[in-house]
């Protein structure tokens, strides 16, 4: 309770501060009339509009992706717009486009736990070649019931989700390696394991002994991309928050922000805010993937699925694994130490040089960066202060580089812009913050709308950051935009960051909650970009490549209906022998070969979303008719001058009726 | 004649192979919503387009005001034009080694009807297409019809439709250029064979 206390008495002239700031910011507010914010334009640059200003068909300079939290889904900007330009769908169904719902994406969401259709995506993360973002992969994590997603950027499409064993809360998730030979997950809730691949039944009293935490190493594939679990390292069971990868001379490692090292299992707020320090877990990765090579990983059982968008079928398929292999640190010496750092530390930011260890501890009243050099000289001098679980404790000043003073309220995460300067977000006093790694002194500050929490700079996490541009994600909206009853959109922001003083630029409402974000230049994107499917390569089993192999067929009480679909028509668009309880399967090809033409397919009473379905590709809607009638389907996307017209009948007769499966465009065909 | 006008016959009767590497023809298209266009290439065995889909966004576009779907089966054209080139290549080999000056000035003539017949042919076709619409069509203008431009640009409802000669047209130029050269720059070997046979 003491160092709470005390860390308050020392936040409380600042927090006063920021209150009378605040305070002064709603008077003002008042006296500008309505229709404008508290928070008034004071310190937006008087060029802004044109800084940000991308003109009509033009394109913008960066692609963003920012998390959508609890919409689980990914939202993609362009900078310096902040024109939103798609959401891509990863972990929850999408009924604009039919992911998730359609027969052909349903098992990208199957999980151990069976179908769920929801979670909450916190992190992505740019594939990296060199240390740099190369622009062909994105990862993202579920939070929630762990999984880790890859879209692929020449489709923005999710093609690959894999669930994650051992782990409750993915939240540490996913650090890619400077080659992506590695994506890094680790688990944000301790878990008691049964060592069976599941939790174990056990009293919450037990948590310190029981209750361990766990971090994946899950290999890609660098061709393809395709993701698989090699190993886990069992570790003690703290909360394990964030992570970020070494570069440069400290490439082999990645460090993991860890809290309630006091192992609380109840009313962690304060259960969990008890000790002056947590810590900083140092994971020489390298090492670890030579002991799990080596036959140090011992084997336990598991079930988790895996499930795989196929590129010639557009089908998801899942695989259920069995096994997983686990290092345990006490076995594997050298492969992980712990650096005390403030309490309860949020972002973990290696600078570019891959040196300094930035750790933005949100209870702290400094920034404490620590120097990787000096861990390596402490390792050789054992500069130990105890171990966990068999893993080295350093001694804190051992590593310590220095302690950025007085940085502001609530530090939350570091970026870097490549030019010797790092920018942190502060949750508390609402801003950002500018200091040197030369001298970790403050050189400048920004007040962000309202409570900060990540930030981003284009390849701000990388060996070589962008320092253009740096993206604000405020927690909190308040009056920022026209008010939409209770519930808000959060509020980016676009700083200026190519000068001396940062520049405020642009608020732009964002979807959901993000909580991360990545930007990569448009020019690594952009021309890899499909414009559509080629239709000779599909491979859909159930396809139909010219509207005369189009067919509706009986098989038991499933009819198959094999449509194409082709500006401006569906073949075939009368259906008729359909019985009441029969299972009609639409397996829609869209035929078309141009560029920005998909089809959508809905029919009456479906319990399901439409399917949009891309030129060349085939998707599959299931529809299960309760009633005898005429049930009228139909193009939902606008495709055409004669869109209106792209439209049919489905006949539905009572069970047992003797009306023979007949189907037709235009003219009569005969009975199939 | 001299080696080097037999040269040139022979490259005049090679240069016809261009019409199998590069399309005769192209159309182009444009409209707003269009941007990047669409292409219609026209060659002496195939008709294709800028991309695998093009023929096919043609028609769809086509379909609109009725006009008749565009597939390489309808011209019989395609079948028989690589015969006659292969004739006139084969042709203007032989008359390069035959050094007759008379055959060359015949092949080049024969070439030029040929030319012309083709873009006749050409010609009808798009007036065919362009007038020849299914009354049951769901667009249909008054008055309008849909020709597009033999050569240079013309407006059709929403598209800009501009049509020039390609790389295997040149190849036709080429062989009528080279080989006319080669009829004029011989003028005086004849001349001075004839003056021999007289002096003789």
């Amino acid at each position: 309770m003491k160092s709470l206390f005390t860390t308050i008495k020392k936040a409380a002239p600042a927090a006063a501060f920021t209150l009378a700031l605040a305070g002064g910011a709603v008077l003002q507010g008042c006296s500008s009339g309505p229709g404008e914010g508290s928070a008034t334009a004071a310190g937006v640059a008087s060029d802004a509009a044109q800084a940000v200003y991308v003109a009509p068909g033009k394109h913008d300079e960066y692609y963003s992706f920012l998390s959508g939290g609890f919409n689980g889904q990914m939202s993609v900007y362009g900078l310096p717009s902040g024109r939103l330009l798609k959401i891509i769908p990863v972990f929850t169904q999408h009924g604009e486009n039919g992911y998730g719902y359609n027969e052909e994406s349903k098992a990208m969401l199957n999980t151990s736990h069976g179908f769920v259709p929801w979670d909450d995506l916190h992190h992505p993360k740019l594939s990296r070649t060199n240390g740099m973002t190369d622009g062909r992969w994105l990862f993202a994590n579920g939070n929630n019931t762990p999984r880790v997603a890859r879209v692929d950027l020449t489709t923005f499409e999710t093609v690959e989700i894999m669930e994650i064993p051992n782990s409750a809360g993915n939240h540490c998730s996913p650090y890619p390696t400077d080659n992506n030979e590695y994506v890094i997950a680790g688990t944000r809730f301790s878990v008691p394991l049964d060592m069976k691949g599941g939790t174990a039944d056990v009293s919450m009293d037990e948590y310190k002994d029981k209750f361990r935490g766990s971090i994946s190493f899950i290999k890609v594939d660098q061709e393809k991309g395709d993701m698989e679990l090699d190993f886990q390292i069992l570790v003690p069971g703290f909360d394990y928050d964030l992570a970020n990868g070494g570069k440069g001379p400290s490439s082999d490692w990645v460090f993991f922000t860890t809290y309630n090292t006091e192992r609380s299992g109840t009313l962690k707020e304060l259960g969990a805010s008890q000790n002056d320090r947590d810590y900083l877990a140092a994971v020489n990765w390298k090492l670890a993937a030579k002991y799990a090579a080596e036959g140090k990983a011992k084997e336990m059982p598991a079930y988790y699925y895996h499930n795989k968008m196929d590129k010639d079928t557009h089908i998801a398929k899942s695989t259920i694994k069995k096994t997983v292999r686990y290092l345990l640190p006490e076995d594997c010496p050298g492969m992980m130490y712990l650096i005390p750092a403030p309490k309860s530390p949020h972002g973990i930011d290696v600078d570019p040089s891959g040196e300094h260890m930035v750790v933005s501890g949100k209870l702290a009243a400094t920034i404490p960066v620590f120097s990787f050099s000096k861990m390596q000289e402490a390792i050789k001098n054992k500069s130990f202060d105890g171990e966990i679980n068999g893993i080295p404790v350093f001694k804190y000043e051992s590593v310590l580089k220095a302690e950025v003073p007085e940085p502001g309220l609530g530090p939350l995460h570091t970026e870097f812009d490549g030019k010797g300067n790092a920018y942190t977000s502060m949750f508390v006093s609402s801003e950002i913050v500018k200091w040197k790694l030369s001298d970790f002194t403050v050189v400048d500050r920004m007040p962000v709308y309202y409570s900060v929490g990540h930030l981003m700079i284009p390849g701000g996490d990388t060996h070589t950051p962008d320092g253009k541009y740096l993206v604000a994600m405020n927690k909190i909206t308040k009056d920022r935009y026209l008010p939409t009853g209770p519930e808000l959109a959060h509020s980016a922001q676009l700083i200026d960051i190519s000068g001396e003083k940062m520049r405020m630029l642009l608020d732009f409402p964002t979807v959901a909650e993000p909580h991360y974000a990545q930007a990569i230049k448009a020019e690594k994107v952009a021309p890899n970009s499909v414009k559509f499917y080629d239709l000779a390569k599909n491979k859909h089993p159930h396809a139909v490549k010219k509207e005369s192999d189009a067919s509706v067929t009986r098989e038991g009480n499933v009819v198959r209906v094999k449509m194409t679909a082709i500006r401006s028509h569906m073949t075939p668009d009368n259906i008729e022998g359909v019985q009441v309880g029969d299972t009609v399967l639409f397996h829609v090809t869209n035929l078309e070969q141009d560029w920005d033409v998909p089809h959508g397919f809905a029919v009456m009473g479906a319990n399901t979303a439409e399917t949009l379905i891309m030129p060349g590709a085939t998707q599959t809607l299931r529809w299960v008719p309760k009633k005898a009638g005429v049930f009228p389907f139909y193009c939902t996307d606008f495709c055409s001058a004669l869109h209106q017209e792209m439209q049919g009948y489905i006949r539905v007769s009572p069970k047992g009726s003797p009306v023979p499966i007949s189907f037709s465009t235009g003219k009569k065909k005969p009975a199939a | 004649m001299k080696a080097y006008h037999k040269v040139l016959m022979m490259i005049a009767s090679l240069s016809l192979g261009l019409l199998f590497l590069f399309p005769m023809w192209k159309i182009y298209l444009k409209a707003p919503q269009y941007p990047e266009g669409l292409e219609m290439h026209i060659w002496v065995n195939k008709i294709s387009g800028d991309t695998d889909g093009a023929i096919q966004n043609f028609n769809i576009l086509n379909h609109y005001i009725g006009m008749e779907p565009i597939h390489a089966d309808s011209f019989a054209e395609l079948k028989i034009m690589p015969y006659i080139v292969i004739f006139f290549m084969v042709a203007g080999i032989l008359v390069a080694l035959l050094g007759n000056r008379k055959l060359v000035l015949s092949w080049t003539v024969l070439l030029m009807i040929g030319g012309a017949v083709g873009i006749a042919d050409f010609y009808l076709w798009l007036v065919k297409f362009g007038t020849n619409l299914d009354p049951t069509a769901p667009i249909k203008v008054p008055g309008m019809t849909y020709v597009p431009p033999l050569l240079g640009n013309k407006t059709l409802l929403n598209f800009e439709a501009l049509s020039l000669p390609a790389l295997g047209s040149l190849g036709i130029g080429l062989a009528i250029l080279l080989a006319g050269l080669v009829f004029y720059f011989s003028r005086n070997t004849v001349q001075v064979k004839t003056a021999k046979r007289v002096m003789a």
